[in-house]
């Protein structure tokens, strides 16, 4: 419980960490990819029992060439919008409660294409963990738009600038009444961490909504990955909560920011792919993320 | 409340439809995950099953999944952690499920499927017709295609011993026609369970499982020189697997004293005409060719059992046969180039240099009713492309 309240308090945890690396060195990801960081963290609070799907998605060009692979974990790289389901049929198989299952997707996979086995595997109280790491589009096939693309982003489906909102798909999922769902940022490892430990040690389905910047994507130089996540987080574009049935609590790096906001733009103008955004745009975006504070202000007696 | 097994030994059989000794032959097989979503004509296959499962009569993990391509995603999610699966699906659901269809093959999994081959859209048609399956067949999943509803049983049990040989290592779908077999009641005689567990199916043991002794990854990046030898280890498999179902039906003759082979003869002696058809329709050329023969027509049936891999052997029986015309039905069109399984007999018998006439009927397509009568007047049609009833 003090080792809680420490984490909670600082966002760290005190002697923790797991040091075995289940995510191996080598791995073909880009410079600055914060999406194999989260799944590095996520693997180390999982655990050696536990058996790991991997969508569609960057992460399963990251493993490497067969028969090379970077997971230390069995692992099982699934088709595009059937991640969930494959899980489904995992845990079929392996029923042992001490042995975890976790799906891992990206934004596309999860929000777009895998909506609907993730929606069914949630509705039959598939006993696992679903990673959706949101690198906020197609990052695989080069950064088209997603359905998880924030307003304002250039992608290369969307020369100039997306005209949508971002999906909310935290809302959809919190509709199937979940027990337990969190969001996190690898900015905030130990957060991210706790979370995934918290997540696992309940019974039934568990959502896991990772932000991760993407230095290619977001035109941002590698280096600034983590610092971004830490604007994205600051300025309240990206809220760090988590939700255990039904009892929301908003995590300390979001409870801190929401007291004194950094202002949006300091979010968006750092990243080459607002650059096209107007300064109407952004005080439009401002006005949405106000709009959100305010939400969880009044919702929650924050 | 249901009769116990023995019970209904002591009958000495049943009077079942095919989706009932479908989901029967299952429960002896004894999958350990079942996943699939409902559609006409199979839907009966899953309501006996999780009714089954859920009397407690087999320990086994029913998914009752939103979509097919979720039910053979969550069969696929299984049996690549060394499960033994079963699905049942038909028609759209097939075709709906077609990435993981190919997925499972090319993944040397043993899902066993049962298929209600049934018409396509657009234009809703829920009757039989074998364009759905065979539009599958280029998946590298064994194909079998069954007349009775004793078979529908036998050959799902032989196709879990195929399917699991470890040598073959590809999933197996048992075809059966949509109403004419799912929705008919026939006698069924079930063999000794205990028998089969213990003598005809090994324990299930898929060698490149996920487990933790060895962790490994499943589906990585493949370059093509590897993934050209992983579709070449296939071939391997599929034309090993042509042996391994026929030692499976010798031994399933031997244990339960039916018999099968991939194709079946039905009066070919001194036969001047051969008739080749699949599933209902062969059963009804079979009274087609007892009609003809009365009338003086030295006519004989091949059943073609099996459709993948093809077997070879009907080659060897057409040539070795009197016989110079062979009317080949096709209860499937594909478009712009006949019958499906009159393209692919013609081909082999190219290769065997063997000329015969050869009548492509096209006939039952979308459960157009077909008759022993009408059957019988296909011999007199020439050589061809010719569609029933138009």
């Amino acid at each position: 419980m003090i080792a809680r309240e420490v984490e909670d308090r600082y966002g760290f945890g005190t002697n923790t960490v797991n040091r075995e690396e289940y995510l191996l060195k080598g791995n073909s990801s880009c410079p600055g990819c914060t999406a194999m960081l989260a799944i590095r963290h996520i693997l180390k609070a999982a655990g050696p029992d536990t058996f790991v799907l991997v969508s569609a998605c960057c992460a399963v060009v990251c493993e490497g060439i067969s028969p090379n692979t970077c997971m230390a974990l069995p692992t099982l790289d699934t088709a595009f919008a059937c991640t969930a389901a494959m899980a489904s049929g995992v845990r079929a198989a392996v029923r042992e409660r001490g042995i975890n299952v976790i799906a891992i997707a990206g934004d596309g996979g999860t929000v777009d294409i895998g909506v609907q086995a993730l929606s069914g595997a949630i509705e039959r109280n598939t006993d696992f963990l679903y990673v959706c790491y949101d690198n906020e589009a197609y990052g695989n096939t080069g950064m088209q738009r997603s359905g998880s693309t924030p307003f304002g982003a250039s992608t290369t489906t969307t020369p100039f600038g997306k005209k949508e909102d971002k999906k909310d798909i935290a809302a959809i999922i919190s509709a199937h009444n979940i027990p337990y769902m969190a969001t996190a940022c690898p900015s905030y490892p130990m957060d991210l961490q706790r979370k995934v430990k918290r997540a696992l040690s309940i019974e039934g389905p568990k959502f896991l909504h990772v932000l991760t910047p993407c230095p290619p994507g977001w035109r941002i130089s590698t280096e600034k990955a983590i610092e971004i996540g830490k604007l994205a987080v600051g300025s309240c574009s990206f809220f760090l909560y988590e939700t255990e049935n039904r009892s929301f609590s908003m995590s300390k790096p979001s409870l801190d920011a929401m007291k004194n906001p950094i202002p949006v733009k300091d979010y968006l103008r750092v990243q080459g792919r607002f650059s096209r955004m107007s300064e109407e745009d952004i005080e439009i975006t401002q006005r949405k993320v106000d709009a959100n504070i305010a939400y969880y202000r009044e919702a929650f007696g924050l | 409340m249901m009769t116990t097994q023995t019970e209904l030994e002591k009958d000495r059989g049943l009077f079942v439809t095919g989706c009932e000794a479908a989901a029967r032959a299952v429960l002896v097989a004894k999958p350990s995950v079942i996943a699939a979503y409902p559609i006409t004509p199979q839907t009966e296959i899953v309501e006996k099953l999780s009714r089954f499962i859920g009397e407690e009569r087999h320990d086994c993990q029913y998914i009752a999944v939103e979509s097919e391509h979720s039910a053979l995603a969550a069969c696929i999610g299984a049996s690549s952690c060394g499960a033994r699966t079963f699905t049942a699906t038909s028609s759209h659901g097939l075709l709906y499920m077609a990435e993981m269809v190919h997925w499972a093959a090319i993944g040397r999994l043993p899902i066993v499927m049962a298929n209600a081959n049934r018409a396509l859209g657009s234009g809703w048609n829920i009757w039989a017709d074998h364009l759905d399956s065979l539009s599958m067949r280029d998946s590298g999943w064994l194909q079998f295609y069954t007349s009775t509803v004793q078979e529908v049983y036998d050959t799902i049990l032989i196709a879990f011993r195929a399917a699991e040989n470890e040598d073959v290592m590809l999933p197996a779908m048992v075809c059966l026609d949509g109403f004419l077999l799912t929705h008919i009641n026939q006698p069924l005689h079930l063999i000794d369970e205990k028998r089969y567990q213990e003598e005809f199916l090994d324990e299930i043991r898929i060698p490149h499982a996920l487990n933790f002794d060895a962790p490994h990854t499943l589906g990585t990046l493949v370059v093509p020189t590897d993934n050209y030898k992983i579709q070449h280890n296939r071939k391997v498999s599929m034309d090993l697997v042509k042996d391994v179902i026929k030692d499976a039906e010798a031994e399933f003759l031997r244990l339960f004293g039916r018999e099968y082979h991939p194709v079946m003869e039905y009066r070919t002696d001194n036969a001047e005409v051969l008739i080749v058809a699949m599933g209902t329709l062969a059963k009804e050329a079979e009274d087609a060719i007892d009609m003809l023969r009365f009338r003086g027509v030295k006519a004989g049936l091949l059943q073609l059992r099996q459709f993948r891999p093809f077997p070879d052997e009907i080659v060897d029986i057409i040539s070795g046969s009197k016989a110079e015309k062979v009317v080949i039905i096709d209860r499937d069109y594909s478009g712009g180039c006949g019958g499906i399984i009159a393209q692919e007999i013609k081909a082999r018998l190219y290769d065997a240099g063997v000329m015969r006439e050869i009548v492509n009927v096209i006939a039952g397509l979308g459960g157009q009713d077909i008759t022993a009568e009408d059957i019988t007047k296909m011999v007199e049609i020439e050589g061809g492309e010719f569609w029933w009833g138009i």
